[in-house]
C-alpha cells in the first residue's frame, strides 16, 4: 500500500435479498462512501457462522459488517432473529477476548435503502479509525513468542522434554 | 411539578400581566414556578439581528444558570425568550464552532450547560402536560358567550412548531373552547402582529396590527388572547393611532393564562386585567 | 464426483470487464488482470471492454475448450444483474455452470468510490477471494420446479382488470381478488381521461363485464388475500370474503331491494362518490358495477344492526332468495402458479396540509370529488355546482398538494398536471367559470400532453407558476367578501398574490395504501423507502420483484397514468405468461445437505428451520433435509456444532476462502 496513513480492513456479510441488493441500489444511485469494506454474499443473514467473524478478525480484519433484512422482513421467515441471537452472544464473547464489541455491526439495510449502507459504511470506517487496528494475526504471533519464551525457559532444565510450540 | 421559570423583561415591564397571570394559574394548576436567579436578558430581537453568536451567548448563560438550579424543565413564557432560548439550544446542537465560543464564554463565569434542559412553552405544558379534562375541573366561572379570537404570533410556531401545527395551531382553541369560551375561526392566527416595527418603523407595523384587529372585530370576537407579550402590546397599545389613520378597531387583547384565572375565578385585579388600555371589562363580565 | 474435482488440476480464468469506462473509469482493470495472472492456478487472465456482450461471453466459451480451463471467475457488474449470463457462457463452453464465481466491481466499487488507487486495490481483493474460493466449486444440477398454470391478480383496478384478460384470453385460469364490492378502481370514478377526453366509462366498464363473464376468471370483489405460503409455481393462498349478506349466485342484480328498502329515501354517505352523493345501507356502488350484485352495509342497516326491521327488502327480493343476514366471513384455499399485484394507490389526505383548508371551507375540494362533480352519472349528474348549491363563477386549481414536498411526500406524483388540466378544462367547459391553475413546474411528459397544455392556453385557463401559501376566508382587498382568497408568490411576476376564487380545487397527489407493509409481507415483497412497492431493476425488470413468480403493476409500484397502467399490466401478464408456459423454472441449487456421518444427532438444526425442511430418522440417529423443501438460507448450516450441514454454493470452506483473499491485499 502506497498510502502511507493506515486503512481499516472491514469485512461484510451481506445477504442478498436486502442489503446486498441495497449496496447494489447505492451504486446505480452512484453514493460515494469509504472503500474499506470488502462484501461477500450470503443468502442471509442466518447464514453467517460466527466463526466467519472471528475467521475474518484472526486474519486482520479491523472490523466485521453483517447486514440483513430488517425484522419481519426477512426474505427466509426468521433467517435474520436467529443472527441477532447469534450476534448477542458474539458480543459476550468478544469482550471476553478483550475486543472492543464495536468492531463487530449488525445492521438492518432493506433493498431500498441505499443511502444506509453509505452512511453505515462511513460511520463504521470513521469509528474504526478512531480505534486503531486490531491486528490480531500481529498479536498472535506476539503471543506465541511469549509463550515460546515461557517454554523455553520452564522447559531449559530439562533437556530431555522438547518444548511442544504451537 | 417544579419548573424553573424564566420571566425575561416582558413579563417584568410591559407584560406585568402576564407573570400576574401565570404564577397564580399554574399555582392553581398544582406548578410551582421557581424564578432563576441572577437571568439575563434573553438575547432577543435586537441581539440576535446584530449578532446571532454573541445573542447565543447570552441565552445560553441563562440555560447553564437552570441548568444548575436543578429543575427538569424551564419555562418561557414570553414566546421571544422560548423561541431564542431554544434557538441556542439548536444552535449549541448543530454548530461546533458557535458551541465552541458559547462554551469559552460560560468558562470565564464558571458555567457549563450540556444542552439537555428543555425549554417549554406554558401553553405546550399546559394543554399537553396538565391537559384539558384537568383543567375543566377547575372551571367555577365558565367563560359562557365570550368570543375570543385565539391569536398565536409568529414565534411559538416559526421556524420550530415544536407542540403544535405550523400554519393552523389549536392548542388555544381547544383550551378556551375547555374554559367554556366560544372560540371565533381565526385565520390570522400565526400573521405579523408588527413586532418591532411598531416603533421603528410606525407605519408598515401599525398596519400589522389593524389589520388583525379589524378581522378579530369583524368575526365578532370580544376579546383578542394571546400567548405573547409583545404581540399584546402591539395589539393593546396603538388603538388612538390606528384610529386616526384608518377607523378605530378597539378590542381588548389579554394573555390567554388572564382567561382561564378568570374562568378559574379569580379576581380579575389580581390577573391584572386593569392594566390593559383597552378596557376589559367585558370580559370580567362575561365571567361573572 | 466431489473426488473427480480433488484430483483434477484446478485451471482459472480470469476476466477483468471495463464496461466501457463504468468500471474501467475508476478501477485499473488492465493492472488487476495482470496480477490476477500471477495468482496460483490462474492459467489466463484478460481484460476485455465488455464481458457481457456476445463476443466476450462468446471468449469464455472459447477460452474454456482452448486453454482447458475448469473455473471461471469474471469481475464486472453486480451477480444480481448478470450471474445468469455467465454461468450460461460457461455451459456453452462445455463446463458445468457452477464452476463460475462473479466478483462484483462496478455497484460496490467504482460506482462507489472516488479513489483509482483505492478502488483498484479493493477490486484485486475481491479478486482474490473470488479466485480462492471458485477452486472449491463443485458441479451442481439445478432444481426444477413445475408451474400451476394459474395466476392470483390482487386488485382489480384497470390495471388488474387489463392483466386478467390477457392471462384468461391465452387460456389460463385466473383469480381476480378485489377489496371493494366491485372491480373498477379509480377509473371508474373519472369522467374522462387526460389528453383525448375519452369517457372513462366506455372504455372501462365493456372490459369490467367481460371480466364479469368470463369462463376462466374467477371474480372475487369484497375479498381480501388472507395468508400466502409456498412458492414460484406453487403458492398456496387463502382468500377472505368478506360477508356482503347477498349470495351472489341467486342475486340477479335486478335492485328491487334498493326500492324497497325501510330507508325511503338514500341517508348515508356514499363512498363511490366521495361521500358528495347518499346511498341506503343496501345499494349497489354504481350502475356498472361488477358483479352486478347489491350488498348491505351492517354498520347502517338496522336488521343488521338493531335486529328490528321490518325486512322489507326480503320480501323484494321474494323467491329468489338472495338476501342472508347470517352471512360469515368466509375463506377460500387456491392454489396459483404466479401472482400479479395491482393493489394501486390511495390520494393524499388534504386535511393534513391545513393551509388549504380542506375540511374548514365547505368549497374547497380534492380533485377524486370534482371528478365526480364533473361526471354525468355522479351525484349531481355533472352540473359542477358547490356544497352550497351555487355553480362557481371562478375556480382555483392547486397543484402539488402533497407532492413533490419535504414536508409531506418528496415525490412527484406525475398525474396531478395533467388531470388537473383535463378538470380545468371540464369546468370550463361545464360552467364558463374563470379557472386558475397554481403549479410549481408543468409536468407534461406524454403523447400528446404537451399539446393538451398549449390547447388550455389558447382556451384561456390562467396559469400562475407558484407554490399556494395558503386558502383562507380573511377577506382584506375590495371583492374578496364571501370569497376563498388564495395567496401565493406569483414567481414568474415576482410579487405575492392574492386571488379571490368560489371555488377551490386541491390536486392531492398519490400514496400508497396505508396497509402497502401489510402486503408486502404477505407477497415478500420489498418496499422503496415511500412505501411502493419495490421492482427487480428500474430498468430491466421493471415488473419483477425480488420474489420470483410474484409480478407488480400500476400505480401500487409508483404513480403513473392509465397508458403506462395498462401497458405495465401487459408486461406484467407476458412475464406470468412466461414461467406458466415453460411449464418449470430452474432454481438456483442452493440447498443445504446432511453429511451423514458427521451428524452427531444433537436435533438443534431442527427447530431453526422455518420451512420444516429437517426431518429427524430416528432409525439412524440423524438429521436428514428435504431438499424439495429447503429454500436455501443456510441458517441450519451455521448453527451446526458438529459443521455437518453443507449448503450448496455456500460452503463452509468457500466463504473461509473468501474471507483469506478479502484480507490478503498488501
Amino acid at each position: 500500500m502506497n498510502n502511507p496513513i493506515w486503512q481499516p480492513r472491514i469485512v461484510a456479510f451481506f445477504c442478498t435479498w436486502c442489503t446486498y441488493t441495497a449496496a447494489d441500489l447505492a451504486g446505480v444511485s452512484r453514493m460515494k462512501y469509504a472503500a474499506n469494506v470488502r462484501v461477500i454474499r450470503v443468502m442471509c443473514s442466518g447464514r453467517v457462522d460466527p466463526q466467519f467473524v472471528m475467521d475474518a478478525l484472526a486474519k486482520g480484519a479491523d472490523g466485521v459488517l453483517i447486514g440483513g433484512c430488517h425484522p419481519n422482513d426477512c426474505h427466509y421467515a426468521e433467517g435474520n432473529y436467529k443472527m441477532l441471537r447469534r450476534f448477542r452472544l458474539l458480543q459476550r464473547m468478544l469482550t471476553d477476548l478483550g475486543i472492543e464489541t464495536e468492531r463487530v455491526r449488525l445492521e438492518w439495510i432493506s433493498a431500498a435503502e441505499g443511502e444506509k449502507v453509505k452512511t453505515v459504511i462511513n460511520d463504521m470506517v470513521e469509528k474504526i479509525k478512531a480505534m486503531g487496528p486490531l491486528n490480531l494475526p500481529g498479536r498472535f504471533q506476539e503471543w506465541d513468542r511469549e509463550m515460546d519464551s515461557l517454554e523455553h525457559a520452564a522447559t531449559q532444565p530439562k533437556e530431555s522434554e522438547k518444548p511442544h510450540a504451537h | 411539578m417544579k419548573y424553573s421559570y424564566f420571566p425575561g423583561c416582558s413579563l417584568k415591564g410591559t407584560g406585568r400581566a402576564y407573570e400576574e397571570s401565570i404564577i397564580p394559574v399554574m399555582k392553581a394548576l398544582g406548578a410551582e414556578l421557581e424564578e432563576l436567579d441572577d437571568w439575563n436578558c434573553c438575547g432577543a430581537t435586537a441581539y440576535m439581528a446584530v449578532d446571532e453568536v454573541k445573542a447565543c451567548v447570552m441565552a445560553s448563560r441563562n440555560l447553564a444558570i437552570a441548568e444548575k438550579a436543578g429543575n427538569p424543565e424551564v419555562l418561557a413564557p414570553c414566546s421571544a425568550c422560548y423561541l431564542v432560548l431554544n434557538k441556542t439550544k439548536h444552535y449549541l446542537h448543530d454548530s461546533p464552532p458557535v458551541a465552541h465560543v458559547v462554551n469559552q464564554a460560560l468558562k470565564t463565569a464558571n458555567l457549563t450547560y450540556s444542552g439537555n434542559t428543555p425549554v417549554r412553552h406554558p401553553l405546550d405544558i399546559i394543554v399537553n402536560d396538565i391537559g384539558l379534562e384537568a383543567i375543566k375541573k377547575k372551571v367555577k366561572t365558565p367563560l359562557k358567550g365570550l368570543k375570543v379570537a385565539p391569536y398565536y404570533g409568529c414565534q411559538m410556531v416559526r421556524p420550530y412548531a415544536t407542540f403544535d401545527d405550523q400554519y393552523n395551531p389549536t392548542s388555544m382553541d381547544r383550551l378556551f373552547q375547555a374554559l367554556g369560551a366560544e372560540v371565533v375561526r381565526f385565520p390570522l392566527k400565526t400573521r405579523c402582529c408588527g413586532g418591532s416595527l411598531t416603533g421603528t418603523l410606525p407605519e408598515p407595523g401599525l398596519l400589522c396590527t389593524y389589520i388583525i384587529l379589524k378581522e378579530a372585530l369583524k368575526r365578532g370576537a370580544d376579546v383578542v388572547a394571546t400567548v405573547c407579550p409583545l404581540c399584546q402590546f402591539n395589539l393593546d397599545a396603538y388603538h388612538d393611532q390606528i384610529a386616526a389613520k384608518w377607523e378605530p378597531a378597539r378590542i381588548p387583547t389579554v394573555y390567554f393564562t388572564q382567561l382561564m384565572g378568570l374562568a378559574f375565578g379569580m379576581d380579575p385585579v389580581q390577573l391584572g386585567l386593569q392594566r390593559g388600555f383597552v378596557a376589559m371589562k367585558p370580559v370580567g363580565q362575561a365571567a361573572a | 464426483m466431489q473426488m473427480d474435482n480433488q484430483k483434477a488440476e484446478v485451471r482459472i480464468g480470469f476476466y477483468a470487464c471495463h464496461c466501457g469506462s463504468n468500471i474501467a473509469g475508476m478501477v485499473d482493470v488492465v493492472e488487476v488482470a495482470k496480477k490476477a495472472g500471477k495468482l496460483p492456478h490462474v492459467v489466463l487472465s484478460r481484460d476485455y471492454k465488455y464481458m457481457c456482450s456476445d463476443p466476450g461471453q462468446e471468449l469464455i466459451a472459447q477460452d474454456i475448450k482452448e486453454h482447458k480451463l475448469n473455473r471461471i471467475v469474471v469481475a464486472s457488474c453486480s451477480p444480481l444483474l448478470h450471474e445468469h449470463t455467465f454461468r450460461t457462457a460457461t455451459e456453452k463452453g462445455g463446463l458445468n455452470p457452477f464452476y463460475f464465481h462473479m466478483v462484483n466491481i462496478r455497484e460496490h466499487n467504482s460506482w462507489v468510490h472516488t479513489d483509482r488507487q483505492e478502488a483498484t486495490e479493493k477490486a484485486y481483493a475481491l479478486t482474490q477471494a473470488a479466485i480462492r474460493r471458485v477452486a472449491h466449486h463443485k458441479a451442481l444440477e439445478v432444481k426444477k420446479v413445475k408451474i400451476e398454470p394459474s395466476v392470483l391478480i390482487v386488485g382489480g383496478g384497470i390495471a388488474g382488470i387489463h392483466a386478467a384478460l390477457t392471462m384468461a384470453e391465452a387460456g389460463k385460469k385466473v383469480y381476480l381478488v378485489e377489496r371493494e364490492p366491485t372491480i373498477g378502481g379509480h377509473m371508474a370514478k373519472f369522467d374522462k381521461t387526460f389528453p383525448t377526453l375519452d369517457c372513462a366509462a366506455c372504455i372501462l366498464t365493456p372490459k369490467m363485464s367481460t371480466v364479469g363473464s368470463h369462463p376462466n376468471i374467477t371474480l372475487w370483489t369484497y375479498s381480501e388475500v388472507a395468508k400466502v405460503e409456498g412458492f414460484v409455481g406453487n403458492y398456496k393462498v387463502t382468500v377472505k370474503r368478506k360477508p356482503r349478506y347477498i349470495i351472489e349466485d341467486a342475486c340477479v342484480g335486478c335492485m328491487e331491494c334498493i326500492k324497497s328498502c325501510v330507508y325511503k329515501e338514500p341517508k348515508f354517505a356514499d363512498e363511490f362518490n366521495e361521500g358528495l352523493g347518499k346511498r341506503k345501507p343496501v345499494y349497489i356502488p354504481f350502475p356498472q358495477a361488477t358483479p352486478q350484485v347489491v350488498l348491505i352495509d351492517p354498520e347502517t342497516c338496522l336488521q343488521l344492526k338493531t335486529g328490528k326491521c321490518k325486512k322489507t327488502c326480503v320480501e323484494a327480493c321474494a323467491d329468489r332468495h338472495a338476501i342472508d343476514f347470517n352471512q360469515k366471513e368466509e375463506f377460500i384455499d387456491i392454489q396459483v402458479g404466479t401472482v400479479i399485484v395491482a393493489t394501486g394507490f390511495k390520494t393524499f389526505d388534504a386535511e393534513r396540509l391545513p393551509q388549504y383548508g380542506y375540511g374548514v371551507h365547505k368549497n374547497v375540494y380534492t380533485a377524486l370529488e370534482v371528478e365526480r362533480l364533473v361526471n354525468a352519472s355522479g351525484p349531481t349528474g355533472g352540473h359542477v355546482v358547490m356544497r352550497d348549491g351555487q355553480e362557481p363563477k371562478s375556480v382555483g386549481i392547486i397543484h402539488c398538494v402533497g407532492s413533490r414536498d419535504k414536508k409531506t411526500n418528496r415525490w412527484c406524483s406525475r398525474v396531478c398536471c395533467m388531470y388537473s388540466m383535463k378538470l380545468a378544462h371540464l369546468i370550463k367547459e361545464h360552467t364558463g367559470a374563470e379557472v386558475y391553475s397554481f403549479y410549481i413546474d408543468m409536468r407534461t411528459p406524454g403523447k400528446g400532453y404537451e399539446e393538451f397544455y398549449d390547447k388550455l392556453l389558447e382556451e384561456g385557463v390562467q396559469f400562475i407558476r407558484g407554490r399556494v401559501g395558503e386558502v383562507t376566508d380573511w377577506a382584506y382587498a375590495p371583492g374578496e367578501d364571501g370569497k376563498l382568497v388564495i395567496r401565493v408568490e406569483d414567481t414568474l411576476a415576482g410579487y405575492v398574490r392574492r386571488i379571490p376564487v368560489d371555488m377551490v380545487v386541491l390536486a392531492s397527489g398519490l400514496e400508497p395504501h396505508k396497509d402497502s407493509q401489510d402486503v408486502r409481507r404477505l407477497f415478500n415483497m420489498s418496499c422503496s423507502t415511500e412505501g411502493f412497492f419495490l421492482e427487480r431493476h428500474p430498468k430491466l425488470a421493471p415488473v419483477s420483484t425480488f420474489t420470483e413468480g410474484v409480478f407488480i403493476a400500476g400505480c401500487c409500484q409508483g404513480p403513473r397514468d392509465i397508458p403506462d397502467t395498462v401497458a405495465q399490466a401487459g408486461a406484467a401478464a407476458a412475464e406470468a405468461l412466461v414461467l406458466i408456459d415453460k411449464g418449470s423454472v430452474e432454481l438456483e441449487p442452493n440447498t443445504a445437505y446432511i453429511l451423514e456421518q458427521e451428524c452427531s444427532g444433537c436435533k438443534s438444526c431442527i427447530p431453526l428451520c422455518p420451512y420444516t425442511a429437517i426431518a429427524f430418522a430416528e432409525d439412524r440417529n440423524k438429521a436428514v433435509i428435504n431438499e424439495a423443501l429447503c429454500k436455501g438460507c443456510g441458517t441450519c448450516v451455521a448453527s451446526c456444532p458438529s459443521g455437518s450441514i453443507v449448503q450448496n454454493l455456500f460452503e463452509d470452506e468457500e466463504i473461509f476462502k473468501e474471507i483469506e483473499g478479502v484480507l490478503a491485499y498488501e
